[in-house]
């Protein structure tokens, strides 16, 4: 059976952001007319049902997720929608935000009604402006035909969906640190417990969920939760973005079943068409850059939370950087950590100041004055930031060096051996420390 | 102030929590179109919370005077009804926010892996020596000043170059100093905006 595209199936369409095309369409706002008539504990009981997993990176199940909410604290309950797409390789939020926004004011709707809350923020990264005016012209006409604001569809529901921009910060991802954000505050991430489903938004029970889990919704309500579940392995349900760049033919967001392998993604007519150049393919990132490198072995391992966990790396944000053989892995390391170290939220030092010198060692590695011992070194500093944060951002940052450490270690050696970069591809600056001036 | 005595720092060590001194400059106020916008932005909150509408309020203060000084900061600080030293924390953290004067085309490079792969390290070469400035600085007549950022999130349409708030996409190395030009020519018409507006 053919895999039909539940979320993306009119984004290359003129005028699919439209709330009419919505509407007339994509059977639009017929998921958030049926929740109002349903209870909002069977709500939160179909949504487990169909085992939906966050699209955020960690893979959490939704259900659970909102089950937490505290139902009997008296003060307000809010959604964070998280759409602070930051993981370097993932850009599917951004299609979804501007081909197909009513889908997500749709789930927000939704999701405030099945957790009692009034009202949901879209937090939306500050680059995405032109995302941004798209949302908010389509949010308003979403208040004119009814869809939000006081007594949606004549059900006594109220609902509020805000867009708050973001000023530039990777950190305002994670989940605290996006309320903190959000509060006016840094945003850096908070000690948990209390989880933000007890204590989140000014200290009021708060679910935050991705844009795509969001987007997930209406079709789960729709279609129910056996249809759902259908779709992908066990416990993997549903539809899929892949968001696939680096060195292939036709990089794009793309969207799936998790039953697709790795290999389908990259290689596939209908996918990203193999690789670019004819070059041969090396390794693949397949989660965000925050994820351990799968090699060629890895490729046919089905593109799921679990197939991909299985396989030694993790799904992630699904965001699939391909990497042909003309990448130096300690240019890759050291491009990763200039990420890191300028991304860092400065609360824990592991973070902060180790981010910092391991950037400091691969630009002494890749500008060929390495030691030997100073791969060690890399590892030594790497293993104690690993765990040693709040966050995860901690692991994130240590794992491109661990990663391309434990696979392409003989890379290393070679540079620290020879004095010079192994690899100079003809994409890089003539002059290395262009990658490295600030 | 290095820890290990074979290694120094960087001579710039990046660090998020440096403090950001800037000018007082002239004194600040909102237009009335901007003290109308955020009056309307504050009600997105709960009364107690006017402290959210922050980062509202310093993007509306950098639009009106391109940056942001301690008399805009202080500005903010009394509509929010919080304290100066508040507002200079959020500015002092989030990478959008301006303390120096720039030029009025910022020119953020993308140079995290995707677009590096693509040869976004080769476009900052480019454009710095078309416009002859280094990553940070502002070209004398004011133009243009060059940034290099971390991921724009358009990783598919790869070296992408973000300007003020418009996007240009796929700008091959080659073609950088031709994008300058064309962007002094045409202004706005010279971004290939972004690839998913279909329509106009």
């Amino acid at each position: 059976m053919a895999f039909e595209p539940v979320l993306t199936p009119f984004v290359r369409e003129p005028n699919a952001h439209t709330l009419d095309f919505y509407v007339q369409r994509s059977r639009g706002y017929e998921g958030l007319r049926k929740a109002l008539t349903m209870q909002p504990n069977d709500l939160i009981e179909q949504v487990k049902a169909s085992g939906l997993r966050g699209r955020g990176g960690a893979g959490f199940p939704t259900g659970m997720k909102w089950q937490f909410v505290d139902k009997k604290s008296e003060k307000p309950r809010y959604i964070c929608c998280n759409a602070d797409e930051s993981e370097p390789g993932t850009f599917k939020d951004h299609v979804l935000m501007e081909r197909n926004p009513h889908l997500l004011i749709e789930g927000c709707a939704i999701s405030c009604f099945a957790i009692g809350a009034k009202v949901a923020y879209i937090y939306i990264r500050g680059e995405f402006y032109h995302v941004q005016q798209v949302l908010e012209a389509e949010i308003e006409k979403a208040y004119k035909a009814g869809f939000l604001g006081k007594n949606i569809l004549g059900s006594g529901f109220d609902c509020d969906v805000f867009v708050h921009r973001g000023a530039g910060a990777y950190e305002a991802g994670e989940e605290t640190a996006l309320i903190e954000s959000l509060e006016g505050k840094r945003a850096q991430p908070r000690i948990k417990p209390p989880f933000p489903a007890v204590a989140g938004l000014y200290q009021c029970p708060t679910a935050v969920n991705n844009v795509e889990t969001l987007c997930n919704v209406p079709p789960i309500v729709l279609n129910g939760p056996e249809w759902f579940a259908a779709l992908g392995p066990e416990k993997n349900g549903g539809p899929k973005l892949y968001c696939i760049s680096g060195h292939v033919q036709r990089p794009g967001v793309y969207e799936a079943s998790m039953n697709t392998t790795l290999r389908e993604l990259i290689y596939g007519e209908q996918f990203a068409q193999g690789m670019a150049g004819g070059k041969k393919f090396k390794a693949i990132i397949p989660g965000g850059s925050s994820v351990p490198l799968l090699l060629d072995q890895h490729l046919d391992t089905p593109a799921s939370f679990d197939g991909v966990q299985k396989a030694g790396s993790l799904l992630g944000s699904a965001g699939l950087i391909v990497l042909d053989e003309t990448v130096c892995m300690v240019w890759l390391a050291m491009n990763l950590l200039h990420f890191y170290r300028h991304e860092s939220c400065g609360k824990c030092t592991p973070c902060r100041e180790g981010g910092n010198w391991l950037y400091q060692l691969l630009m002494r590695v890749e500008g060929g004055e390495g030691r030997m011992k100073d791969i060690d070194l890399l590892f030594g500093v790497a293993n104690n930031i690993a765990g040693k944060t709040l966050c995860a951002f901690g692991d994130a940052a240590a794992t491109p060096v661990q990663t391309t450490l434990k696979l392409f270690r003989h890379e290393f050696e070679a540079h620290v051996k020879e004095g010079r970069c192994t690899l100079p591809s003809e994409w890089r600056s003539k002059h290395p420390v262009m990658a490295g001036h600030h | 102030m290095s820890f290990h005595p074979q290694m120094e720092y960087a001579p710039a060590q990046f660090h998020r929590s440096e403090r950001k001194l800037a000018d007082e400059g002239p004194p600040f106020a909102y237009t009335p179109e901007n003290q109308a916008k955020f009056d309307e932005n504050v009600t997105h909150y709960p009364p107690e919370q006017r402290k959210s509408a922050i980062l509202y309020a310093l993007y509306l203060a950098q639009g009106q005077q391109g940056y942001l000084t301690g008399n805009a900061m202080r500005f903010v600080a009394q509509q929010i009804g919080c304290s100066k030293a508040d507002v200079e924390d959020v500015v002092s953290y989030y990478t959008m926010f301006y303390t120096k004067p720039v030029g009025r085309r910022v020119l953020n490079v993308c140079r995290t892996l995707s677009c590096a792969l693509l040869g976004a390290e080769r476009v900052t070469e480019a454009l710095s020596e078309k416009l002859g400035i280094k990553p940070g600085q502002t070209t004398p007549d004011g133009e243009f000043t060059l940034i290099e950022v971390e991921c724009l999130g358009a990783c598919d349409r790869a070296p992408v170059v973000m300007v003020n708030d418009d996007w240009h996409e796929r700008l091959a190395p080659e073609k950088a100093g031709q994008f300058v030009d064309d962007l002094k020519a045409r202004g706005a018409a010279a971004f290939t905006g972004c690839h998913l507006k279909v329509e106009k």
